[in-house]
């Protein structure tokens, strides 16, 4: 029989979508429904003294005395009030809901209700600021030590700035009352954090409230924890006005409101031999977090238990501060505190090669992890740790040698950068989420119940296609159910690319137990004699792993995806505009289950860490953001899409689904120090991003090119 | 949008004549064209303007021709309708260039010259064009015809001499005497609001023009003088220094616009040699 | 309004401002052209006029007025778009299908054997954040390049 598994099978919401079938939460209607829309603050900071509503009659208004429960958004802390009380924080702080039958009538309706607030000063600057969500200790060796033994020691300090995610299809959820009970629809990435913070803050048994996830249109961690403030948004409404409320985001809302990517310093001191091999590693991590806690905590956790980059060394310190600013919250996205240390790290290494006069592929090589060797929190790699394989192939294919010479002293720049990514939720994480993954049998075969999202990238596919394998039937006797509360365990969120190896590897226990009870009958068969049965399976953590909160040390993840970017990039001496050549992309996945799927993944999370790169700024002007638009924040074209060359390894994991690791996030975590790589090779000394041509003509030359015709030195 | 349709109004002539009528009865009604700017204006709450006469199916102000060594193009006519003409490419392809590089697919399919030069924007991508070749601006009122030279039309940030009561019907482009060059450095490579822009033609006579570098698009006459008598680039570009006064914004930095100008400048001087 | 909507022809009581948009997804009942920026500056909610591609939500109701619009829902009745349609569901032109139905639309209008630079210049007006692009360029591209009536791939 042909296996899914490892085959390009058609995805199963593929027809939907290019037909303009498939229903975001804007297509849909509900009878009686009304529009919601949010009264926010203007300024960044204040205490607000009065509220003044001149709306007529036929407009519902509520503020924080319409919450049932405890006002705030159950997330981690519960810190952040879902309608403001008297305290203002950041900008665009949510205060007071409208809601009307007619959407034109909320036109311009924050004009019509008057804040008045006497206006405090707001810090910006996370090193000034003096609330810190969260601090993180990692220590290995002694540091001291380590320095002891170098031969020089280099220091460096970079920065990562915000991040917008950039779903096409904004934030929107449609909230729906009913006896003592409430329903909302949304486009979200984690139904279930959406439900817990419902319970919390509606004061509703479990059972009484549900939460359907509809099409959604991009998230990349956008749709993680922010849904869960606006459905409780839309039920606040739709218990005052107990009719359905319809609340969808137009953009500028959207990006001036919503999470963004933590901006973040890193600061390396750097301990080496004279033949390249580190001694030590000193590094001190902050994040922004913006005004309340939110999911800071968890992004520093990645963020420094990866800021030792994929090298091996005996003495390692790591300090992580999150503290809070006057800004918007920040929260999930793509790679989640990695990509900002993993920018970092890697700038750091060409840094350090260019001090020792030592080619940038060859440091890496020198201190790669390899098996055998210990990460920064002391976990012992296995035979899947492929930094050098991957290196290697990206090397070869993209003829980094050749063109690192070759394009000396011109305006072409070759960078290479070296990475990789836990898979999964840190440490205890996953056992604590405890999450748990159903398979129902049917007619034709099984119907799969997970509180897995579909969100783009192929969660509905991969898991039918692990099922289909698993119980030896066709890919098309696969059902996936809605991820609809009401149906479906808590499988944990769709975040931390756990999707395929934590919840996939629980739908294959239930297919193989599944097939188990079968015996010697067909699904179909069993379902004529005996009805329909539904196996429910657990997470249940590999064996061996241990991890440690307090020392902050063990075995932080289950396995690790490595990757390899190589980015081919010419300056335009004129304008200094950048021009990408081409980009090389190697991952080592464990097993590409959907391996058109993967490389989607691999492709999409390269051109977003190019971005992050080159040219997406979030420009904030008194703590908001200036270029809330599309037309100003810049994401490419497909007239800037360079040729990417893309290849995958395979180093089964044992503990995945068939061998499956995470992909979806470590994509985005190289691109941005490759391109600043390949800016350093052609003479730029850049150690921020964006990397915009504005801070190009600013950067340091420490050797500018020779000189050609019609080029131009700033 | 920002704005509820019922509550915006829209006459709809049948002729040129007709709207002209119309605008004499009550010149403060918005022209529609492409709607490429106006449609924006009015999602975001920037255009306080609620009435609106609509000039789309007028195909009189449409048509790419040359009549007497002058190239005629009709205020509606699209970019696309540019891109595409042979006329065009052949006589003013530094127009083609800009209009190629107008929005994506989708803008250039709607968008026109007249409506470029109506909504007086400095980052228009066809103003520095039309400045560097000398065109001339028809303007069209119930009462008479009358030519503006391209460089008299804008008097200061969003104004220009054209009257309430007055459309523009159509642009003329003399023979251009010489090397056309054009370029526009924007945000990413479509879709891309101006940083800075530049035409220029190199002939008997020099002509530069800049766009987005002050309140309205620049004609840069001290510099092209300087090249035209054979000065150095350097000193062009110190002249272009005093010619110019690029600004920060969301987009970009008075100091990587005037750098970029002064290569600019030299790119072209170099490029046409 | 009247306008031949999708090869049929329709009659529509509207404001002759409405955003063609709204028009087609609140008084015709399609939804699959979608909003995702307002400010034409994203094409997702590109339809085809005439057979150009426009964004319909800065395009007036009044604008539409006897001509031919196409919607994703009328696709498979354009030049290519059966073949578009399946070309990316097959070669993962489309993950989260935001962005889609503009950029099936935004490609139907390209000849048969278009190079990489004429699709990329194409569909220069349509933003994607999932697929990077590479996807859809090679979607379009088996689009344009498969013969006759469009043919169901990929294993099932």
């Amino acid at each position: 029989m042909a296996r899914a598994v490892g085959n390009n099978v058609r995805r199963k919401d593929g027809d939907a979508k290019v037909t303009g079938a498939a229903k975001y939460i804007d297509d849909l209607s509900f009878p009686g429904m009304i529009y919601g829309a949010t009264i926010r603050s203007t300024i960044p900071r204040g205490i607000i003294a009065a509220r003044t509503v001149s709306l007529p009659e036929d407009f519902i208004v509520a503020d924080h005395r319409d919450i049932p429960g405890p006002n705030y958004v159950a997330l981690i802390d519960p810190d952040q009030p879902c309608l403001a009380v008297d305290q203002i924080r950041h900008v665009a702080e949510p205060i007071m809901l409208v809601g009307h039958a007619d959407k034109h009538a909320l036109i311009d309706v924050q004009k019509r209700v008057a804040i008045a607030g006497i206006a405090g000063t707001p810090n910006y600057d996370p090193e000034k600021s003096d609330l810190c969500f969260k601090k993180i200790s990692i220590d290995k060796g002694q540091i001291d030590r380590g320095f002891q033994i170098s031969d020089f020691v280099i220091d460096g300090e970079y920065r990562t700035a915000h991040q917008e995610q950039l779903y096409i299809e904004t934030n929107g959820v449609i909230a729906v009352p009913g006896d003592g009970a409430m329903t909302v629809y949304g486009s979200l990435q984690c139904p279930y954090y959406v439900h817990q913070a419902l319970v919390v803050l509606l004061k509703l048994p479990p059972e009484r409230v549900r939460v359907v996830q509809t099409e959604t249109g991009g998230g990349f961690g956008g749709k993680e924890e922010y849904p869960s403030m606006l459905a409780c948004h839309a039920a606040i409404l739709a218990r005052k006005a107990n009719r359905p409320v319809k609340m969808v985001y137009d953009r500028v809302e959207d990006l001036l409101a919503t999470t963004k990517r933590h901006p973040s310093i890193v600061r390396h001191r750097t301990g080496v031999t004279r033949t390249g091999r580190i001694t030590a590693m000193d590094i001190d991590v902050i994040i922004d977090g913006g005004a309340y806690a939110t999911l800071s905590a968890v992004v520093l956790s990645r963020g420094v238990i990866h800021a030792s980059g994929p090298y091996r060394c005996d003495h390692v310190r790591i300090r992580g501060r999150a503290m809070m600013t006057h800004t918007p919250p920040n929260g999930a996205f793509r790679g989640f505190g990695a990509p900002q240390t993993q920018f970092a790290i890697e700038a750091h290494i060409d840094r350090i090669a260019g001090e020792l006069g030592i080619d940038p592929v060859k440091l890496r090589e020198i201190n790669a992890l390899r098996r055998g060797d210990t990460t920064a929190t002391g976990q012992k790699l296995g035979k899947d740790a492929s930094a050098l394989p991957v290196l290697r192939d990206a090397v070869r294919r993209s003829q980094y040698a050749k063109k690192r010479r070759q394009w000396r002293g011109t305006n072409r720049g070759i960078g290479v950068s070296l990475f990789f990514h836990g898979s999964g939720f840190t440490g205890g994480g996953e056992v604590n989420l405890a999450s748990k993954a159903s398979l129902e049998l049917t007619a034709r075969g099984a119907k799969i119940l997970v509180a897995s999202t579909e969100i783009g990238q192929g969660t509905r596919t991969m898991h039918a296609q692990i099922v289909a394998d698993a119980l030896g039937v066709p890919f098309n006797a696969i059902d996936v159910h809605e991820a609809d509360t009401a149906f479906v365990p808590d499988s944990g969120p769709t975040v931390a690319s756990r999707t395929c190896m934590v919840v996939g590897k629980l739908l294959e226990r239930c297919a193989r137990d599944m097939k188990k009870r079968l015996g010697r009958l067909t699904p179909a068969q069993y379902f004529r004699k005996h009805g329909s049965f539904t196996v429910t399976s657990q997470y249940e953590p590999p064996p061996g792993l241990a991890w440690s909160d307090d020392t902050y040390a063990g075995d932080a993840y289950g396995s690790y995806a490595w990757g390899c970017n190589v980015v081919e990039l010419e300056v335009d001496p004129v304008t200094l505009e950048v021009r990408l050549l081409n980009i090389t992309a190697v991952a080592e996945i464990g097993k590409a289950i959907h391996p058109m799927m993967a490389i989607g993944q691999i492709e999409g999370g390269t051109a977003q860490g190019i971005g992050y790169a080159l040219t997406e700024e979030v420009v904030m002007k008194d703590g908001r953001m200036a270029n809330a638009t599309l037309t100003n924040y810049i994401i490419p074209t497909p007239l800037d899409a360079a040729p990417m060359d893309v290849g995958i390894m395979e180093r089964p994991y044992q503990y995945g689904p068939f061998g499956a690791k995470g992909v979806g996030e470590m994509p985005i975590d190289g691109p941005a120090p490759a391109v600043i790589n390949a800016l350093r090779h052609c003479g730029f000394d850049v150690r921020s991003i964006p990397a915009t041509p504005e801070r190009l003509m600013r950067a340091p030359r420490p050797q500018a090119p020779s000189p050609k015709p019609h080029e131009i030195h700033p | 949008m920002a704005v509820d349709a019922d509550t915006l109004s829209l006459e709809r002539p049948r002729s040129v004549n007709e709207a002209l009528k119309m605008l004499a009865a009550d010149p403060h009604l918005v022209p529609l064209a492409g709607c490429t700017d106006v449609y924006v204006g009015l999602h975001f709450g920037t255009l306080p303007d609620r009435r609106f006469i609509d000039l789309w199916p007028l195909e009189e102000l449409r048509g790419i021709s040359v009549e007497r060594d002058v190239l005629r193009i009709g205020a509606l006519t699209t970019y696309t309708d540019i891109i595409q003409s042979k006329i065009v490419q052949k006589r003013l392809p530094m127009l083609a260039a800009a209009a190629r590089e107008v929005g994506g697919a989708q803008i250039q399919n709607r968008g026109t010259l007249g409506g470029n030069v109506g909504n007086a924007s400095p980052a228009g991508d066809t103003l520095p064009v039309l400045a560097a070749a000398n065109a001339r601006i028809v303007l069209k009122s119930d009462q008479a015809t009358r030519h503006v030279t391209f460089d008299s039309y804008y008097t200061g940030y969003r104004k220009s001499v054209r009257q309430p009561g007055e459309l523009i019907a159509g642009i003329e482009i003399p023979r251009v005497d010489g090397r056309q060059w054009w370029r526009k450095v924007g945000t990413r490579r479509a879709q891309a609001i101006s940083k800075i822009m530049i035409a220029a033609v190199r002939g008997r006579h020099v002509r530069v023009s800049f766009g987005s570098v002050a309140s309205t698009v620049i004609l840069a006459r001290k510099t092209a003088a300087v090249l035209q008598a054979g000065g150095a680039i350097a000193e062009a570009q110190a002249a272009l220094g005093t010619e110019i006064a690029p600004i920060d914004d969301i987009r970009s930095t008075g100091e990587y616009r005037l750098k970029v100008a002064k290569n600019l400048l030299e790119q072209f001087w170099n490029e046409t040699q | 309004m009247r306008f031949t909507l999708n090869g049929k022809a329709r009659t529509v009581n509207t404001h002759p401002m409405k955003r063609l948009l709204d028009v087609l997804r609140e008084d015709c009942g399609l939804t699959g052209t979608k909003e995702g920026c307002g400010e034409g500056e994203c094409g997702a909610c590109t339809v085809l006029i005439d057979g150009a591609a426009v964004d319909s939500c800065i395009f007036p109701a009044a604008h539409a007025e006897g001509r031919k619009v196409i919607t994703i829902e009328g696709a498979a009745a354009a030049r290519h778009g059966k073949a578009l349609q399946n070309a990316f569901v097959v070669h993962g032109g489309a993950q989260c299908g935001i962005c889609t139905p503009g950029m099936i639309l935004a490609a139907a209008p390209l000849r048969k054997g278009a190079s990489l630079h004429e699709i990329q210049t194409a569909l220069a007006g349509n933003l994607c954040r999932c697929t990077g692009y590479p996807a859809i360029f090679r979607s379009v591209g088996a689009a344009l390049k498969s013969k006759g009536k469009a043919r169901r791939g990929g294993r099932r």
